[in-house]
């Protein structure tokens, strides 16, 4: 058995091997990319704003000096000073403070949200390419029941029925986000499981399990990474936006979704309670989409 | 069989798929959902008569088909708060959200077609990285903080728009509907812009602009007939595939500028935990959503000659 799956793995495309089966120059440039992945600067770019905000983070109690959810009614409504760098909300509650440890909250939650959609869709996205048939149709039509449904009103419903808190935040992200995972996972194991490495491993008599964990799985994998990135956006907006409508976290968390929310009324006289936490939203975001976009130039072939 | 014939029959499986999505809704309720949605004030009685108006003393089986029969002579429930039909709610709404994606829509092509241009008709160059970081800052925008920004220059600062409402007549909704409008096609743009960019570069590269450019066609012309044509194509297929996304901004944004439209009445009872109308505008919104990619669809087959869906 070790003998044969030793002649199946020489076919994988983990060493060089493939590349001098197929002299395409496209191949050779992943390989030259792959191995200087530090000199890509949207990746490094995003790599350090991402890095920046995670860090912020998980030190928030030594760049703060405050407590995020203590009342202090007296200093309310500040504007940024000494004191207060970015100034108080209503309740007099420090705003830098509750910036960053908002990051720690939603950033926490976001990318805990993200890897459940991201398993379960990539096993059942694999399922229906690699075997096709009944198993095939039954997932497909699941996708498309759950794809006519608006993303943010399935997930505000969904929110809705199972009451606030982070647990139904990420079985509702769960439950709607996977089909897109499933999706693009599908459609790169049907053209990859034609390609001659899983033809050889298949004649091979490899188990198909072993096929799909070991031969096909890495080869599809960075398509659903590269989504990955784009993802974790969409679900700091949707966290956001639930915290916005009152429907994620509850207060007095500090959360950039409900600080939008209290910073609303003040919207004329004090504009900075709004635009801060929202501004916060957009560095995460645009790290994460520099960190998506560099993968994906170093990780697509022929680009 | 016709074409529009085997899509429709395609919708069967999903749109059964979609009434059991919203059916299993109440049953994810942590504990008696009759419970949950009146209240721990609530009679017995009246609790009692909730579990017989819905059925959720008989069987899943049982209640499912109760669910299914009252659908079926479009019924969508009734709700908790006006004692009136949740269709004839959505009703009344339905033109304010058509408005809104309408309106968004055409937005967001024109924000999308001529950055698209700007970027790809001189690719690398600096005006093509400024389009391409668009979409990286646009899509970590939420929607509703874009609308706090719009509201608080162009309503407050400005005055040129009102900063909620629908407005009276077609040229109050036009003015009105504008920033709630702006803000979705804001949302929307980034991915237009992209798949637009890309698709303007594949046509630029294909064999037939250098045959038009050999034929002494150039400039705008070249632009208009040749490039843009062809580049729509896959641009109005990103625009569909993300009518779900642009309809689900909608329910947001109604909130945040009081648009009196099925976004809003969702909220609306959400917060008043109306249970039966957030499950009709949930099944409602799946509808539209599965209508519009039918028209979308046939839209696509009948104007591009090289689509067939005859296979």
């Amino acid at each position: 058995m070790s003998i044969t799956a030793g002649a199946g793995d020489q076919f994988a495309p983990t060493g060089g091997a493939l590349v001098e089966m197929s002299p395409r120059p496209a191949d050779r440039g992943v390989q030259a990319r792959r191995a200087t992945w530090y000199k890509n600067p949207a990746l490094m770019a995003g790599l350090i704003i991402t890095g920046i905000v995670l860090i912020a983070a998980i030190i928030a109690p030594l760049i703060t000096f405050y407590n995020p959810i203590t009342q202090n009614l007296t200093d309310a409504l500040q504007g940024p000073s000494a004191a207060h760098w970015l100034g108080t909300d209503q309740f007099g509650r420090d705003t830098w403070t509750r910036l960053v440890y908002g990051a720690r909250l939603d950033l926490r939650i976001a990318f805990i949200a993200v890897l459940f959609p991201f398993t379960i869709g990539v096993v059942l996205g694999s399922i229906a390419g690699y075997f096709g048939g009944w198993a095939d149709t039954i997932i497909m039509r699941v996708v498309d029941v759950v794809v006519a449904f608006p993303f943010y009103v399935l997930l505000i419903a969904l929110v809705f029925v199972l009451g606030p808190g982070a647990r139904s935040i990420y079985i509702a992200i769960t439950l709607v986000g996977w089909v897109s995972y499933a999706r693009i996972v599908r459609g790169e194991i049907l053209v990859a499981k034609r390609q001659e490495y899983v033809l050889a491993a298949q004649s091979a008599g490899l188990s198909n399990t072993r096929i799909m964990g070991r031969h096909l799985l890495p080869n599809v994998i960075s398509q659903a990474i590269i989504y990955g990135m784009s993802d974790i956006v969409q679900d700091i907006l949707a966290i956001v936006t639930l915290g916005y409508l009152g429907l994620g976290i509850p207060p007095p968390a500090a959360e950039w979704g409900s600080m939008i929310n209290g910073g609303q009324n003040f919207l004329s006289t004090h504009w900075e309670l709004t635009t801060f936490p929202g501004l916060a939203v957009i560095l995460v975001g645009l790290g994460l989409s520099l960190i998506g976009d560099g993968l994906a130039d170093i990780l697509r072939p022929g680009q | 069989m016709s074409f529009v014939g085997r899509r429709l029959l395609q919708l069967i499986p999903v749109a059964v798929g979609c009434t059991i999505v919203v059916f299993f809704l109440i049953h994810l309720i942590p504990g008696d959902p009759a419970r949950t949605i009146l209240g721990i004030h609530a009679t017995p009685q009246r609790i009692a008569l909730l579990h017989k108006q819905w059925g959720l003393d008989r069987s899943l089986a049982a209640q499912y088909w109760l669910f299914l029969d009252r659908l079926l002579h479009f019924n969508l429930g009734t709700s908790l708060i006006y004692g009136t039909g949740t269709s004839t709610l959505i009703w009344q709404r339905l033109p304010v959200t058509l408005w809104l994606i309408v309106y968004a829509t055409v937005l967001a092509v024109v924000i999308s077609v001529p950055l698209a241009m700007i970027a790809a008709t001189r690719q690398n160059a600096m005006r093509d990285q400024a389009v391409r970081a668009v979409p990286l800052i646009g899509l970590g925008m939420p929607p509703f903080w874009v609308a706090f920004l719009l509201i608080y220059f162009f309503g407050i600062k400005l005055h040129w728009f009102p900063v909620g409402g629908y407005g009276q007549g077609f040229f109050g909704h036009l003015r009105s509907m504008f920033l709630p409008a702006l803000v979705v096609a804001i949302a929307l743009s980034p991915v237009v812009i992209r798949s637009l960019r890309a698709s303007m570069l594949n046509v630029l590269g294909a064999d037939f602009i250098t045959t038009a450019k050999s034929k002494g066609v150039g400039g705008p012309r070249l632009f208009w007939r040749h490039v843009l044509r062809n580049a729509v194509i896959p641009a109005v297929t990103v625009l569909s595939i993300n009518i779900g996304f642009l309809i689900g901004g909608t329910v947001v944004v109604e909130q945040v500028f009081a648009l009196p439209g099925v976004g809003q009445l969702m909220l609306n009872s959400i917060f008043q935990r109306d249970f039966p109308v957030v499950q009709g505008v949930t099944l409602a919104f799946a509808i539209l959503v599965v209508l519009v990619n039918l028209l979308a669809d046939m839209a696509y087959a009948a104007l591009d000659p090289r689509v067939s869906f005859d296979r």
